[in-house]
């Protein structure tokens, strides 16, 4: 089977006025279609770079990053929701597609069925403030689902919430990446959330980065992320990475 | 209202009493104001030459009125701060689009904008009439040279303080510069733009007056400079408090619109 996204040998540096520094070094892996790939690495090893170059947002200084298709679509899903305050819910949803020019009676239809199906029905003609802020990054993962993105980057999407909240709404947002069938990589720094949501992670050395490791996570009793972090294989994952993060005070 | 509890009715009321001294206490200063000011002058205990005496200012004001000159003086001004108001407010949002626009462009003129800024315009005073003449033109050029490069500086300061990951969103959506302007530097900015256009209007009214003290013929600020020329205390005075209260009618108009309008 082809790789979804196939990123070789990346490098990336940044330029200013007193200094060139090396954000990644050489990083290379694949993404096959439909798979939940994490990253985890200290902070400030280039993993938002590497998500930003992957979106367009910034150009790599060299080696290749190829699709499976042209014109792949990418949704990209940040730490703050980004909401428009002065939008409501549901025309915050539409953001992407009338951005697109691609609003009409069926893609509307679309935001409109997932907005229901994941319990912001009641929601959609109220503003922002009006919500609380697991539902406010809720609808951020709907906005990105409108446009249909073929691949979903989430950059430490959780980290702004409190814990409580944060659990849950990984643990729902795995079941809407998974139920939609999209292929998904998200960067944290929150070994737990990596261990119970990834298929596959991918662990990052210090700036400059290189892949340092890779986890293929097997669970004999994988279901979703918060009963994944019940498994007995959980923690023996969670030590073995904490290990090569090789955190020091 | 009835579905209220009674612990939150006794809270509107207390509001609603608070409110009520208020507005109370301020009335009763500007009578005692008057009533001192007055006294003071009947007495003789001030000389109403050079301080008026508000018997004297309403007797003017009268004088004005019968003499067709009151609504005259007041409409120049209003219609000069307002014709400033909305050039200087159409050259703030061009200029400040601009300079948006074109991050080169701004950083070009950061060093000018600053200095014009801080420049004071009444020095540029002398010269504005000598290019411009002395005539509305030169009034209305004055105001533009106080309130215009205020306004563009407080638009643009908007435009480019808007959260970096909005724009980082958009651009995820492939958004062109023209859409990320449309669809959130501008909606994202209402309340800076309408607090740029209180400024304006503030600024207009100040460059207008000074502009009537200077030349003009006509005009509440006009009128101010011939009765100090001509020792007349209570034109002056009198002048100074239309000017009041036309100067806060106006911010009550804009508060108005603002409100009317969100
Ligand atoms: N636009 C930029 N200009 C210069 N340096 C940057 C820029 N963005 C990121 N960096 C640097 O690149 C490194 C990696 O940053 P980042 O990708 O944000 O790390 P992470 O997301 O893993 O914490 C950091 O040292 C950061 O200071
Ligand atoms: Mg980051």
């Amino acid at each position: 089977m082809k790789p979804i996204l196939s990123i070789q040998h990346l490098k990336k540096n940044y330029h200013d006025k007193n200094d060139e520094i090396t954000a990644i070094e050489d990083i290379t892996f694949e993404v096959n279609d439909k798979e939940f790939v994490a990253i985890v690495g200290p902070s400030g090893c280039g993993k938002s770079t590497l998500l930003s170059i992957l979106t367009g947002l910034d150009k790599e200084s060299s080696g290749t990053i190829q699709f499976e298709k042209e014109n792949l679509k990418i949704g990209y899903m940040l730490q703050k929701d980004s909401l428009f305050p002065w939008r409501t819910i549901l025309e915050n949803c539409y953001l992407g597609l009338e951005i697109n020019h691609n609003l009409n009676d069926e893609t509307k239809e679309r935001v409109l069925n997932l907005l229901k199906t994941y319990g912001l029905g009641d929601f959609i003609n109220k503003y922002p403030n009006s919500l609380s802020g697991g539902m406010r990054q809720r609808v951020a993962l709907i906005r990105t689902l409108a446009t249909d993105p073929d691949i979903l980057l989430l950059d430490e999407a959780f980290s702004a919430l409190d814990y409580q909240t944060r659990l849950a709404l990984s643990d729902d947002v795995y079941r809407i990446i998974k139920k939609e069938g999209k292929t998904a990589i998200m960067v944290t720094h929150d070994l737990g959330e990596a261990i119970s949501m990834a298929d596959r992670i991918i662990v990052l050395s210090k700036r400059p980065s290189k892949v340092k490791k890779e986890y293929i996570i097997e669970m004999k009793d994988k279901k979703n992320p918060i009963h994944n972090r019940k498994c007995p294989e959980f923690s023996i994952y969670y030590d073995e990475i904490w290990r090569d993060l090789d955190v020091h005070l | 209202m009835s579905t209220y509890s009674e612990e939150h009715q006794h809270f509107l009321k207390k509001l609603k009493r608070r409110k009520r001294s208020v507005v109370l206490t301020q009335i009763l200063i500007i009578v005692l104001f008057l009533v001192i000011w007055q006294l003071l002058a009947s007495f003789k205990l001030i000389n109403t030459f050079t301080f008026s005496s508000p018997w004297d200012v309403i007797k003017t004001t009268i004088h004005l009125f019968e003499t067709n000159q009151l609504w005259n003086h007041i409409g120049i001004t209003v219609y000069e701060t307002l014709l400033s108001f909305l050039i200087a407010g159409i050259i703030g949002l061009v200029f400040a689009t601009l300079l948006w626009w074109f991050p080169f462009l701004a950083d070009v003129f950061d060093p000018y904008l600053t200095v014009l800024n801080s420049l004071p315009k009444v020095a540029l005073g002398p010269l504005i009439i000598i290019w411009v003449g002395a005539s509305m033109h030169s009034i209305i050029f004055m105001a533009l040279m106080i309130s215009a490069i205020i306004t563009i500086i407080n638009i643009y300061n908007g435009f480019v303080s808007i959260d970096k990951d909005y724009i980082k969103l958009l651009k995820s959506f492939h958004a062109s510069k023209k859409q990320i302007f449309f669809e959130l530097i501008l909606p994202g900015n209402r309340g800076n733009i309408i607090n740029a256009l209180k400024i304006n209007i503030s600024m207009s009214l100040i460059g207008v007056i000074m502009g009537e003290l200077l030349v003009s013929k006509e005009g509440l600020g006009y009128l101010i400079m011939y009765g100090s020329q001509v020792f007349n205390i209570n034109l002056v005075i009198t002048s100074v408090v239309i000017l009041g209260i036309v100067s806060y009618l106006m911010y009550y108009v804009i508060n108005w619109i603002e409100k009317k309008s969100s």
